[in-house]
């Protein structure tokens, strides 16, 4: 009763602030109408003029001279010493890493046929590893699931999927591990390292394979480099929390003892940041996956190319086939890792029902069981190379096609009607109102906007970035990529709100969402585009879709946290003062989470522009289209390019601009005005 | 007081940006600490304390939260950089030690037990009472079996292989106990060891204290804010309030003549008669007094002086050193049983 009465006063002046009657417009607000007044005025008047638009196969100087900047870097590459000393070697060593693990469970680069281990020795080495970092469960699952591939027909795309996320993980684990360490124990280090992270964790995973081909040439070496780059982020940020974490008193007492530098890493922060750590690897593993797939665009051997292809010719079902065996993948992983984890936390060695002994003969026992599996994998052919006779891929494939095209004709009504009011109601009136509208009449919108939350510094930035998306030539495809993100986004804040306050709400609906949401934010992104180009086809609104079904996971998650982050008591002090359900959500909860919801937004818009742009494979224009087309066509390579570039840079101003959004107390403002 | 286990001179430690000028600047380090926040944005959090220790003695820090105390201890083995001054163990200057004397000191020398007891949640019982000698590199089996002999002396036998989330608060701080005196170290800080813990637990461990000082006769620097812990295991007791230190001697020196209002204060609750030496209220020898009257030292507690006073008809004398110095009646007894109304 006492917390009751005592919450009440932190309660009333909010609700007078609420309630006053008249209230003057804050300074935001006015700068917001204005905005959209100059906007709907500019597209009214001025429809059609300075759109700056691009057809498709045109070029501007500057892609024209990229290209050329492409064309001397392949006529330099040999003589080149940067090229001769640094990136060709790295290349090469990188390369070698890869080849040992495709050679050894895939098959070898030279176009010999068999891999070192054929595919009953690599199921039982990756059950026996399986079972060595985690438990028998998972074990099994690995087992099941790698003979499924060679089910699907899929077993030596997997493993080559599967050894490129190897080669990549051991990489990325072997520069994020140690800089994390330097991040965790040096404060400078950290305060260098974390704006370089969360500028690399802004970018969608598409832009890194252009410049990457660029240097390191398209093949396997580029694809598992970038995937370094995708992985690293999560591995380095948590094994630095890990270290941070430890508290101080711990630290103080090892320190009291003397122990030198190396004794307290060795004995305190490394055994203690170890569950954290070994969380960082799972991340980093899922990322590695996610991004493996999709450098099948700069020909990455593996799944991801199987589903490009499919996608490319619009065959669902070889795509689904093979979207079905990345999935599985993801869940292989994402289990062994998670395993592992709980093996790493303090006190797991208690509750286990095995002794160290007893477990430590069965694994010894099962290595040699693997061992002879192995060795019948090298001499017999039924074990070599899996049994053509099991393979149902075939099969797989013409009963999904067939499925999909039931479900294209039967449910067409729906599809169609819903496909076509989408596009027709909403996404091309609001991508015209971009693309039509002249551009420096949107920019000065954009820089308004940008002022009104965050400002002049913001208003700069938004300005800077519009000007190089200017100057790359392409702001007419950046216009319909942002329409398309924007559109999508804001059917994800839908989302995330509704369901987000559900789970805030109720334990029961959160208990049974989560692991559906946490699934589905393991997936790699362009498996979500599979199950939609089935049933919309390859348009626009198939991308968004697949955005929307992308990016909805973190905003529910994060909206959700944020809702059952608010203090009981202050929600009880408003029940006990007779509000409605409703008005606890829209008064207390809503305004509460304020700060959440301008996350999931921020994180919301990040996940959706990485999918519209991965969207260009199933049909959405814009900037995405440009990047595929450049991996392709290299008489346009310098405008793919330019495009990755640009994704860039929309991508920092939209982060930047929800960024200030949430961080901008909605407080300050009218208390200015009305002092 | 020669030899002294620590000796303290001068000490300073200044928090904040450029807080090495204030030791040194007459005008700064005269100024309160209100002031000195103001105009310099800096804490000083032990302000120019000296003090000894000798070898074998209880030396209590005493003080309410922020007066510096814990910052103090933290300074001796430089856990916290001290800005000035000067802490010698065994005649060694601390402040001028390198890096690897330094860690020396706190494995062999000095070691400490914290309020919120540090240990590691991944080691067992065994492992965290072992892990100052692991650090100094003693072999597995050697450390192992000083570690199960010191178990067994802080109560903890049966327990060795349990990690410490299994076990209650009060088991946890005899684990950090056991891990101060694994090493075999000279001295023993505490800080604030038994805050943590409720009162019960709080009794047995402080019992535990006092049988370990008179097993080992380490010497020992407790830090603490509560009174009658002060006052229960502390040879002397120093008492700081913003940093300096504003009186240091005896128990019954600071009950029976407290050096200013605030330690009036402070010792106001306590019940004299269990502190304070029949000394603090012998008076002159009356002439009415028979000679052959009983004899007490003036060196024993007033309550335990109570039966043979309240049982005797005539006052009783009271002799130090052989020497008769006075005697106490009744009175003199009620009058400390009852400090408020004899004041009043």
């Amino acid at each position: 009763m006492s917390a009751l009465v005592q919450e009440r006063p932190t309660a009333q002046p909010a609700a007078v602030i609420v309630s006053e009657p008249r209230r003057r417009p804050s300074r935001r607000t006015i700068l917001l109408l204005s905005a959209a007044a100059v906007w709907i005025l500019g597209f009214l008047v001025l429809n059609g003029t300075a759109t700056l638009a691009l057809p498709a196969s045109e070029l501007t100087d500057l892609h024209r001279s990229l290209n050329q900047f492409n064309a001397w870097v392949g006529a330099n590459r040999a003589d080149n010493p940067l090229f001769l000393y640094v990136f060709t070697p790295l290349r090469s060593a990188v390369d070698a890493v890869a080849n040992l693990f495709t050679t050894t469970f895939a098959a070898t680069a030279t176009g010999l046929r068999l891999p070192e281990i054929g595919w009953l020795g690599t199921v039982g080495l990756l059950t026996w590893i399986a079972l060595a970092v985690g438990n028998l469960r998972v074990a099994l699952l690995t087992a099941a699931v790698f003979v499924f591939f060679g089910i699907q027909g899929l077993f030596v795309e997997a493993t080559y999927t599967f050894a490129l996320v190897l080669t990549s993980v051991l990489l990325t684990l072997l520069l994020g591990i140690p800089l994390g360490i330097l991040a965790g124990i040096y404060t400078r280090v950290a305060k260098v390292i974390t704006p370089v992270l969360d500028f690399m964790q802004t970018l969608p995973t598409f832009v890194y394979l252009a410049p990457l081909a660029l240097v390191f040439l398209i093949g396997p070496a580029s694809a598992v480099i970038a995937t370094v780059i995708y992985a690293a982020p999560p591995v380095i940020r948590l094994t630095a929390h890990g270290i941070r974490r430890i508290p101080d008193n711990t630290r103080e007492a090892s320190d009291s003892l003397g122990t030198t530098g190396l004794q307290r890493l060795l004995t305190l922060q490394l055994p203690m940041a170890r569950r954290t750590i070994v969380m960082g690897i799972n991340q980093g593993t899922m990322a590695a996956l996610s991004m493996v797939t999709i450098a099948a665009l700069i020909a990455a051997p593996g799944l991801g190319q199987t589903v490009i292809r499919a996608l490319q010719s619009l065959d669902v079902g070889t795509a689904v086939n093979a979207g079905l065996s990345i999935v599985l993948l993801a869940i292989v992983l994402d289990r062994v890792t998670t395993a592992a984890s709980r093996r790493a936390e303090p006190g797991a060695a208690r509750s286990r029902r095995l002794g160290r002994r007893t477990r430590n003969i069965i694994l010894g026992v099962a290595l040699a069981v693997v061992l002879a599996m192995v060795q019948l994998s090298r001499t017999m052919l039924w074990a070599a190379a899996f049994p053509a006779d099991l393979n149902v891929g075939p099969q797989i494939v013409q009963a999904v096609n067939a499925a999909s095209h039931w479900l294209q004709s039967n449910l067409s009504l729906f599809t169609v009607s819903l496909r076509e009011g989408v596009t027709g109601a909403i996404l091309n009136p609001f991508q015209s109102l971009l693309t039509d509208t002249p551009f420096y009449i949107l920019v000065m919108v954009f820089a308004i906007v940008a002022y009104a939350l965050g400002g002049w510094k913001l208003a700069a930035l938004t300005t800077a970035c519009l000007a190089v998306i200017i100057f790359l030539g392409l702001w007419s495809d950046s216009m319909v990529t942002l329409a398309g993100t924007l559109v999508a986004t804001a059917v994800v804040m839908v989302l995330g709100i509704v369901f987000g306050v559900a789970m805030g709400r109720s334990d029961r609906v959160d208990q049974l969402m989560r692991p559906l949401l946490d699934a589905g934010q393991t997936m790699p992104s362009f498996v979500y585009l599979v199950p939609f180009l089935g049933l919309f086809g390859a348009t626009r609104f198939t991308a968004i879709i697949a955005g929307i079904i992308y990016a909805a996971p973190v905003a529910i998650k994060i909206t959700a946290d944020g809702i059952s982050g608010i203090s009981p008591t202050v929600v009880e002090s408003a029940v006990a003062s007779g509000s409605t359900p409703w008005q606890v959500i829209t008064k207390v909860q809503l305004p509460m989470a304020r700060q959440s919801l301008a996350l999931a937004a921020n994180q919301g818009l990040i996940y959706v522009l990485a999918m519209v742009v991965v969207g260009a494979l199933v049909g959405a224009g814009g900037l995405g289209y440009d990047v595929v087309a450049g991996f392709v066509q290299s008489s346009i390579f310098g405008k793919g390019l330019a495009a990755g570039l640009a994704i860039v840079f929309l991508g920092i101003m939209m982060d930047r601009m929800t960024q200030a959004a949430a961080a901008a107390p909605a407080r300050s403002i009218p208390s200015k005005t009305t002092a | 007081m020669n030899n002294p286990a620590i000796s303290v001179r001068s000490l300073w430690k200044v928090f904040g940006p450029g807080g090495e000028k204030i030791p040194g600047n007459r005008e700064l380090s005269a100024l309160g600490s209100a002031e000195l926040l103001e105009r310099t944005k800096c804490v000083a959090a032990v302000r120019n304390l000296s003090f000894d220790v000798a070898k074998g003695e209880v030396f209590v820090v005493m003080g309410l939260s922020g007066s510096g105390k814990s910052t103090l201890i933290r300074c001796l083995t430089r856990l916290i950089e001290p800005t000035s001054g000067q802490v010698l163990v065994d005649g060694n200057d601390v402040l001028k030690a390198g890096v690897a004397e330094l860690r020396e000191l706190r494995r062999r020398k000095v070691s400490m037990v914290f309020q919120h007891f540090g240990l590691l949640p991944h080691r067992t019982v065994l492992d965290n009472v072992s892990y100052g000698l692991q650090i100094r590199g003693t072999g597995r089996n050697e450390r192992h079996a000083k570690a199960r002999e010191i178990i067994e002396l802080v109560g903890l036998k049966g327990y060795e292989q349990h990690y410490p989330d299994q076990l209650s608060g009060g088991m946890q701080q005899r684990v950090g106990l056991g891990r101060a005196l694994a090493g075999d170290p000279d001295t023993i800080l505490f800080d604030e060891p038994f805050s943590a813990l409720d009162p019960l637990i709080r009794r047995d461990m402080q019992a535990e204290v006092i049988r370990l000082h008179k097993d080992m006769g380490k010497t020992m620097v407790f830090v603490t804010h509560d009174l009658s812990e002060a006052l229960k295991l502390g040879d002397r007791i120093l008492i700081m309030r913003n940093g300096e230190p504003v009186q240091c001697g005896t128990g019954d020196d600071l009950v029976g003549s407290p050096a200013d209002k605030y330690i009036e204060d402070f010792v106001s609750e306590v019940p004299r008669a269990d502190v304070l030496t029949l000394k603090w209220i012998t008076r002159p020898v009356a002439d009415s007094t028979p000679g052959d009257a009983a004899v007490l030292n003036s060196r024993m507690i007033i309550r335990d002086a109570i039966p043979a006073v309240m049982h005797s008809s005539c006052p009783v004398l009271v002799e130090e050193g052989g020497r008769i110095t006075g005697q106490i009646d009744r009175d003199s007894i009620l009058s400390v049983l009852q400090p408020a109304e004899a004041a009043a």
